[in-house]
């Protein structure tokens, strides 16, 4: 089982995502996302500097997948999409059929992120058959439906890897609206990228003061942190090849090792000092937390 | 354009059909359509009445297929897709793509329909599900502005049909969770946005308190009009302050670009309303025949009548319409 570092979802400050993939380097994880898949307005790293960035991390021995945006509604975003898809020598992670469609087309296998809708085994075998060699669970979906569907792809000796999201706040809803700039009454389209003041995301509440989500621009995430630690050896004994780790910009080395310590077979318990949730591992509703490793 | 209308009931297929509807839009008694309510939908001899009412009259009937089945459900989305096509409907409004492969190999001569919760949002993808399903028509996601409607178009390899009124899904349609982090259905998985059974009201002293699964989604004090508490209509607290941190309970309505519409070559406008009443289907229909046919008799002139906006906000959400996510100062 791989660890991998998902795609980061915040806007931090240019040197700030430097320093922190430099300090991934030599943490026990393999696999690394990169590229921007919220908000195209976001401009502190340039494509460019995302591919090049790819080639030092790869260099330096972590497999490096470009990732790609989620909602794609603009020519100069298609535009952006075009360029990554084709950039030789990584594996690029489609999260809008706009790029399952470019790379189905170009003949290069590829990774189906967790925005693309695979449900079940029909449309992770098509998608296959397309070049699909991963694909990331929807983040809704349980144990339950991974086990089915992976016996199901067994059957017809259809071969993929599975990542599961595993650790972060839940990408839980793309919108045309900026909601963070909205909070500051700003137009979307000048924005002035206050989404960088918030490194995790801004929280919203209900009026009794629960958490309930987590505003980071035009995504809605979870307020509470998905964490399916205590799932690493039912994920093992599914088959999962990769577990996805989110970026935080503090306390990322202990998650990892935390993760590291699961996935070779060392008790391990989940810390619920910050708001934490599993409850879609279990087919329940997102926010819940089940503790022990029941299923 | 053609007028594509709701029909969660056979009273509201009717007036759909009396009022002027092109075509309806109907989804089985079961989770395989994205309106899964209890009291809505067709199933058994009142199906094969509505449709042949509908056809009688020359309006189409559409299917909405249009959830994502898990495995343990499949053989229920594949038996919709046969008896919709035994049936002899229109078309079907699918977005799972085992199910549009299903469809499409199965029942070759059936008319398909990319669903909005196909979450496609652009050319590109619209290639794809033209190139592997041959869908026939797409309906486009809510969060795209006139100008990037228009660019959507002009490289559509497949007819468009946009949303003209209704309720307003803020986050794009087919990739939204908010419902099933609260409660355990999506639109996806169960087919429902913040599904009924979840749902309370409590009067208490703060004032009128509506609840999914036990979360507050709002307060309303007396008076005030009280919406259905979906997750991205609530109030909620941001760093001390209380409003509608991701929308405000509004519908959308866009009578007023229909001439753009048009000019940018949109084939079909549809109404968003299968949970809604007959009456709201009734005074909507006809607003919008209206409206369209007057478009049609002098396309130079046409001009958003006021007594058509007054009888649509009576219909709306918060009694206020917009143009959302089309009017780009909007977003």
């Amino acid at each position: 089982m791989q660890l991998s570092l998902g795609p980061l979802q915040y806007l931090w400050p240019r040197q700030q995502v430097f320093d922190f993939y430099e300090r991934m380097l030599n943490l026990p994880m393999e696999v690394i996302y990169l590229g921007e898949t919220v908000c195209s307005k976001r401009r502190e790293l340039s494509t460019a500097d995302w591919l090049e960035l790819a080639t030092t991390l790869a260099r330096q021995g972590k497999q490096v997948v470009l990732s790609t945006l989620a909602l794609i509604e603009a020519e100069s975003e298609l535009k952006t999409l075009r360029r990554i898809c084709r950039s030789e020598g990584f594996l690029i992670e489609a999260n809008d059929m706009a790029a399952v469609e470019l790379l189905a087309s170009q003949g290069v296998p590829f990774v189906c992120g967790h925005s693309i809708n695979i449900y079940n085994a029909q449309s992770l075998a098509f998608l296959i058959r397309q070049g699909a060699r991963r694909w990331v669970m929807p983040v809704e979906l349980s144990a339950a439906t991974l086990a089915d569907i992976l016996q199901e792809l067994e059957a017809q000796q259809l071969k993929v890897e599975t990542e599961v999201f595993s650790h972060g706040y839940l990408p839980l809803a793309y919108s045309a609206r900026c909601m963070t700039a909205r909070y500051h009454q700003l137009p979307k389209d000048n924005c002035q990228f206050i989404c960088r003041d918030y490194p995790q995301g801004l929280p919203a509440r209900s009026q009794e003061g629960e958490s309930l989500f987590t505003m980071n621009g035009i995504q809605t995430q979870s307020g509470a942190i998905y964490n399916l630690l205590e799932q690493v050896p039912r994920m093992q004994a599914l088959g999962v090849e990769l577990v996805r780790l989110s970026p935080a910009p503090t306390g990322m080395e202990e998650i990892i090792h935390s993760f590291d310590a699961a996935r070779r077979g060392e008790p391990v318990q989940v810390d619920t000092s910050e708001l934490t949730c599993n409850g879609y591992w279990f087919a329940e509703p997102g926010m819940i937390f089940k503790s022990g490793t029941s299923l | 354009m053609e007028l594509v209308c709701p029909a969660g009931s056979f009273p509201a297929l009717k007036v759909a059909v009396e009022e002027g509807a092109n075509a309806v839009y109907i989804g089985f008694r079961d989770a395989t359509n994205a309106r899964h309510f209890a009291g809505l939908n067709f199933a058994g001899e009142q199906l094969s009445q509505a449709i042949r009412y509908a056809q009688d009259r020359g309006v189409k009937v559409f299917v909405a297929i249009n959830t994502y089945p898990q495995p343990r459900g499949w053989s229920s989305w594949q038996n919709a897709v046969d008896q919709a096509a035994d049936l002899g409907v229109d078309a079907l409004i699918c977005a799972d793509m085992g199910v549009l492969e299903y469809a499409s190999r199965r029942h070759p001569g059936m008319a398909l329909h990319l669903s909005v919760q196909g979450s496609a949002t652009n050319y590109e993808s619209l290639r794809f599900y033209q190139r592997h399903f041959n869908i026939r028509r797409a309906v486009l996601p809510r969060v795209l502005s006139i100008q990037q409607v228009a660019q959507v178009a002009a490289q559509s390899p497949v007819d468009l049909e946009v949303f003209g009124f209704g309720s307003l899904c803020i986050m794009a349609e087919g990739r939204c969770m908010l419902s099933s982090y609260v409660t355990d259905q999506s639109p996806n998985t169960g087919g429902a946005c913040s599904p009924a059974q979840h749902v309370r009201w409590q009067e208490t002293p703060q004032g009128l308190e509506s609840r999914l699964n036990g979360v507050l989604v709002d307060r309303y004090p007396e008076g005030a009009k009280a919406g259905y508490p979906v997750l991205c209509k609530g109030r909620f607290e941001v760093q001390g302050q209380v409003y509608h941190a991701i929308e405000e309970p509004t519908s959308l309505n866009t009578l007023e670009l229909i001439p753009k519409l048009t000019e940018i070559g949109i084939k079909a406008v549809k109404i968003e309303g299968r949970q809604r009443s007959p009456a709201y289907v009734k005074q909507v229909v006809r607003v919008w025949r209206q409206a369209l046919d007057q478009f049609r008799a002098a396309p130079g002139a046409f001009e958003a009548k006021p007594r058509w906006q007054q009888a649509l906000d009576k219909v709306s959400e918060g009694a206020q319409t917009t143009l959302g996510a089309y009017h780009r100062p909007w977003q």
